[in-house]
């Protein structure tokens, strides 16, 4: 498979802190990447670096082959880098379907049939079970569904790569298999997940591969089962 | 065939109202009333772009209206007898590029250190202003009303007539803007604008083109006004009144839609003049801080978002 994001040598440090340290990442196209690691390792400062949201120090990010390092954020989710957050970001004077209608409208306008945004938007929906909602005002959804909103957003920018920052962070076990029924139906499509979480056992259950970071650096890059059962991991995690 | 929208038979309609209105009307008092608001409505509309539509809320975007106004001074000292839709123009280019560059500027900034950076560069402005003797500097600048007048049967009637199509113009653009790609753009980093940047939405690209339409529309409002005064000076021109006025209207209307700063403006203009002329022309700047009190604590979304809430209400 061939590689779509290449992060090489990445650097980023906050004044004194120094947040990730020569960190190296790849993901293949259509893969489905776990990214874990205790909380201040850098995991959100890396896909900021990667979406955008922040410029690294020193390394490079490449996306098909091409340097991406400088480009501000709008380019990269037009090149097809798309990203949910952690804490939802609804458009608030917005219905849902207007919402949607955004990244279609702008990220994927190229690729977007001008003519029938709105059933492009309505499809989205449909994948997402938000078709309900659609004239709901966004900032009247609940949790789930402005999870679900937030991966809704990243699914019209008809992404190659989205990157899912702890969209599961605070849900029930019946909504979190919901979320993760979301995902691996995006992955089927074709597209390359990176999902940060903190929850264990859907990191697992959804990854091909996991990389783990610790303190800024990656300590370990591997498939579930050798993640788990890695010296570093443990100390990580659980302390000498 | 095309079909015509209600919105350009009503522009239409007020247009001939208008025009009818210069036949009928004996008080010139009418016209010098309906020119002050129609000159409120512009900025109003023209305030709501930015301070509205992308929701970057500033104080100084009147500052761009006494630039219209010195644009005109200048112009028409130096290339006597140029026609006025010409140094409308020009003050709508030059102000659209000082709002180009003060965006370029200024934009970085978010929420209240935004609205304190635009405060300020209206008193570079208006300090600049009062240093260039040319048009006067502090004291001010005398315009000599043109002899021409066309058909019309006097001066304020044909300045009432050109701001009428001005306003008329102003608000299509808005209208234009509001339900546009573009449009849905601004509304987009109004609500989040890291979210939008995400979503492929060019943020500092869109609230440019903002800032550039938002000086632009200020200049035009400003443009007429040393001939609707006849004497000008930067006290006048950069008068505090004027720019709480381009915020409250909008903020009374509503400034997510862009019918709310027109509401807005109609109704505060018109209640002003009113008072201004029974009443007392001090109680009228009374007036406008208690509406604007009383609208953002109980209504902060403006008449419009009264009207949207209780139509939605009674959907159910």
């Amino acid at each position: 498979m061939s590689v779509i994001l290449r992060v090489e040598r990445l650097s980023k440090h906050f004044g004194g802190f120094q947040a990730l340290q020569d960190v190296e990442l790849h993901v293949s196209a259509g893969e489905r990447l776990g990214l874990i690691g205790p909380n201040g390792s850098g995991k959100t400062t890396l896909i900021n670096c990667i979406s955008g949201a922040l410029y690294n120090d020193a390394g490079t990010i490449a996306f098909e082959g091409a340097d991406i390092t400088r480009l501000p954020p709008y380019q990269r989710a037009r090149l097809g880098v798309a990203r949910s957050f952690q804490i939802p970001k609804p458009f608030r004077s917005m219905t849902v379907l207007e919402n949607v209608r955004i990244p279609l409208e702008y990220a994927a306008w190229k690729r977007a049939e001008h003519r029938r945004i709105n059933d492009e938007a309505m499809q989205v929906l449909e994948l997402m079970g938000l078709k309900d909602r659609a004239d709901v005002n966004a900032g009247a959804l609940t949790q789930v569904d402005m999870r679900k909103l937030e991966l809704a957003r990243a699914l019209a920018a008809k992404p190659k790569l989205l990157v899912s920052d702890e969209a599961m962070a605070g849900l029930s076990g019946a909504e979190l298999d919901e979320i993760l029924e979301i995902l691996l139906a995006l992955n089927r499509r074709g597209v390359a997940v990176i999902m940060i979480e903190h929850i264990m056992r859907a990191v697992m259950k959804f990854s091909e591969r996991v990389a783990v970071l610790d303190a800024g650096q990656k300590i370990a890059d591997g498939d579930p089962q050798s993640i788990i059962a890695n010296p570093e991991v443990q100390r990580a995690y659980l302390g000498e | 065939m095309k079909k015509i929208s209600p919105f350009w038979v009503c522009a239409a309609v007020v247009l001939a109202a208008g025009l009818g209105f210069t036949q009928i009307a004996e008080n010139e008092y009418y016209f010098t009333a309906l020119y002050v608001i129609l000159q409120a409505l512009i900025m109003a509309v023209a305030w709501n772009i930015l301070g509205g539509f992308t929701g970057y809320v500033n104080f100084g975007s009147a500052g761009f209206f006494a630039v219209g106004a010195y644009t005109s001074i200048a112009l028409n000292k130096a290339l006597v007898g140029l026609p006025l839709p010409l140094l409308i123009v020009a003050a709508a280019v030059i102000c659209g590029l000082i709002g180009l560059g003060v965006g370029y500027l200024t934009l970085r900034l978010k929420g209240v250190y935004f609205a304190i950076a635009t405060l300020a560069m209206a008193i570079v402005l208006e300090t600049f202003v009062n240093n260039w003797s040319y048009v006067g500097g502090a004291r001010g600048a005398y315009i000599l009303t043109p002899e021409s007048h066309l058909w019309f049967d006097s001066y304020i009637q044909m300045l009432f007539m050109l701001m009428l199509i001005l306003a008329i113009g102003s608000v299509a653009i808005s209208r234009k803007l509001n339900f546009s790609r573009l449009g849905r753009g601004l509304a987009a980093i109004r609500d989040d604008e890291v979210a939008a940047e995400c979503a492929g939405v060019p943020t500092l690209r869109l609230k440019l083109v903002s800032t550039t339409v938002m000086g632009a529309m200020m200049g035009v409002a400003g443009a007429p006004y040393p001939f609707f005064v006849t004497y000008v000076d930067p006290l006048s021109a950069f008068n505090l009144f004027v720019a709480v006025n381009a915020i409250a209207m909008p903020m009374i209307g509503g400034t997510a839609h862009w019918v709310g700063p027109v509401i807005g403006a109609l109704l505060v203009g018109s209640m002003q003049e009113i008072v201004k002329v029974n009443i007392s022309s001090e109680l009228n700047i009374l007036i406008v801080g208690i509406m604007l009190v009383l609208f953002i604590t109980l209504a902060p979304q403006g008449i419009v978002g009264l009207a949207q809430k209780y139509f939605r209400g009674r959907r159910r």
